[in-house]
């Protein structure tokens, strides 16, 4: 319809759109899935590994969740290229945050600071929208636990628990009714994520090689992050009955 | 000739600064505040260079308030204190550093503990339970050393700077004018009659 307003990221379609932003997002949907569950006691930030083929050499930590900083990490959905620019551009900023006020940035701040960034190249420069999402999970004194998701618009909200990239029409659903309105424990929280996140994959067939999970939690006051490994994924699946024949036989 | 006092206690810090304001040989001013309320619960009191201190306080006391007005959070005093030390640091290796003293005093709301930072124009910083800025610490230090703990109550910290000035008063050659204290607490920032 409105094909020749397409060419330039940073104006308005005549219908008062911004359809790169609007494409950023759709390329963000076919990516594949990440998710985060806040707990009253921590919180979970799982996500589905796109390519898991045995000639992969996994010597990068993972592709889909990153640490921040002492009391936050993220999950990502969309081009991996991207998300880089911007992990490392927020790791630095959190940083210098450090290095300033000698405390750990505040959550939402973290997250404002990346928005900012992320709206700049929606109004100027010229040049196409991030195309990646975020899922923030952490942990400050002021408000406790939090979780924020953020798109390439650069607008953020917080939530209990939210999804992006794949399949997340589905993947909110179940939340919506799984997640107790009182809250959650931690362990609930794993559970239900693992949960979900196999409800999503679009394989038949759910393996730890698969899924990349993270939780954040506080122990003896200070905050701890954990970034599951193989053998702890695959445990968790094995609690809740998701591992898969083909995997059991192994 | 320019003294500040912070001495604290079990919840709250007592801060004191002398009022005058002098050029060379003459006395310009008495009723000077050297002292500037960065948010609710820190309180920055400086001394040195004139126009430095004057303008590196509103400096950092702008700053501090604009964070609190965007986040919504109000700064802990360590952080505020951090800021300041940077500030002066980034100014000691320009083209003129700031030649200011500080004694930054706060009540930390999350943690209900007082604190109290010495910084120096080298942007030396240090949190103490007591310190002083000028010829003044080098009668008064001692006497903190001495008479100081660390749970004592406002009224006996008001008593122990009574002491430290009088003993200004009667060793310094100069007059020593009338000082002005505030106190922190978890209620925020007042004047007291000392």
């Amino acid at each position: 319809m409105s094909r020749r307003y397409d060419a330039r990221t940073t104006i308005f379609s005549p219908e008062g759109r911004l359809y790169q932003v609007e494409y950023a997002m759709e390329a963000i949907s076919h990516a594949s899935t990440a998710l985060g569950i806040l707990a009253k006691d921590g919180l979970v930030i799982a996500a589905e590994k796109k390519v898991a083929s045995k000639l992969l050499d996994e010597t990068k930590g993972g592709e889909k969740i990153y640490i921040i900083n002492d009391n936050m990490i993220c999950g990502v959905a969309g081009i991996t290229s991207d998300a880089n620019i911007l992990i490392n551009y927020v790791q630095t900023a959190a940083q210098q945050y450090l290095y300033t006020y000698n405390e750990d940035m505040p959550c939402e701040q973290l997250v404002q600071k990346l928005c900012d960034l992320k709206q700049g190249y929606t109004q100027y420069g010229g040049l196409r929208p991030f195309g990646v999402s975020f899922v923030y999970g952490g942990w400050d004194e002021h408000h406790g636990f939090q979780l924020y998701h953020s798109d390439p618009s650069g607008n953020y909200s917080g939530w209990k628990a939210t999804c992006i990239g794949a399949n997340t029409a589905s993947a909110q659903g179940i939340l919506r009714q799984e997640y107790k309105e009182e809250g959650v424990t931690l362990q609930e929280a794993k559970n239900l994520a693992i949960k979900v996140l196999s409800k999503t994959m679009d394989t038949t067939s759910l393996g730890s090689d698969k899924i990349e999970f993270a939780t954040l939690e506080l122990v003896d006051g200070k905050v701890v992050r954990r970034i599951f490994n193989q053998s702890e994924i695959e445990a968790l699946l094995k609690e809740n009955n998701l591992l898969t024949k083909t995997e059991e036989a192994k | 000739m320019e003294t500040l006092f912070g001495i604290t206690g079990k919840d709250f810090v007592i801060t004191a600064y002398d009022s005058k304001a002098v050029a060379s040989i003459t006395l310009m001013k008495i009723g000077e505040d050297k002292s500037r309320e960065l948010n609710s619960h820190s309180l920055m009191l400086f001394s040195g260079e004139p126009g430095d201190g004057v303008h590196f306080s509103e400096y950092i006391e702008r700053n501090i308030k604009l964070y609190g007005i965007r986040n919504g959070i109000e700064l802990s005093p360590k952080a505020v204190a951090s800021f300041a030390r940077r500030e002066l640091a980034d100014s000691l290796r320009s083209r003129k550093p700031y030649s200011v003293n500080l004694l930054i005093a706060g009540f930390d709301v999350k943690t209900n503990r007082p604190a109290l930072y010495w910084l120096d124009h080298l942007a030396s910083m240090v949190d103490v339970p007591f310190a002083a800025h000028g010829y003044g610490a080098y009668y008064c230090l001692s006497l903190l050393d001495r008479y100081h703990r660390e749970d004592i109550t406002e009224e006996e910290g008001i008593k122990l700077l009574q002491k430290c000035i009088g003993e200004l008063r009667s060793r310094m050659i100069l007059n020593m004018p009338d000082f002005v204290a505030k106190v922190v607490n978890k209620d925020g920032i007042r004047i007291v009659q000392i």
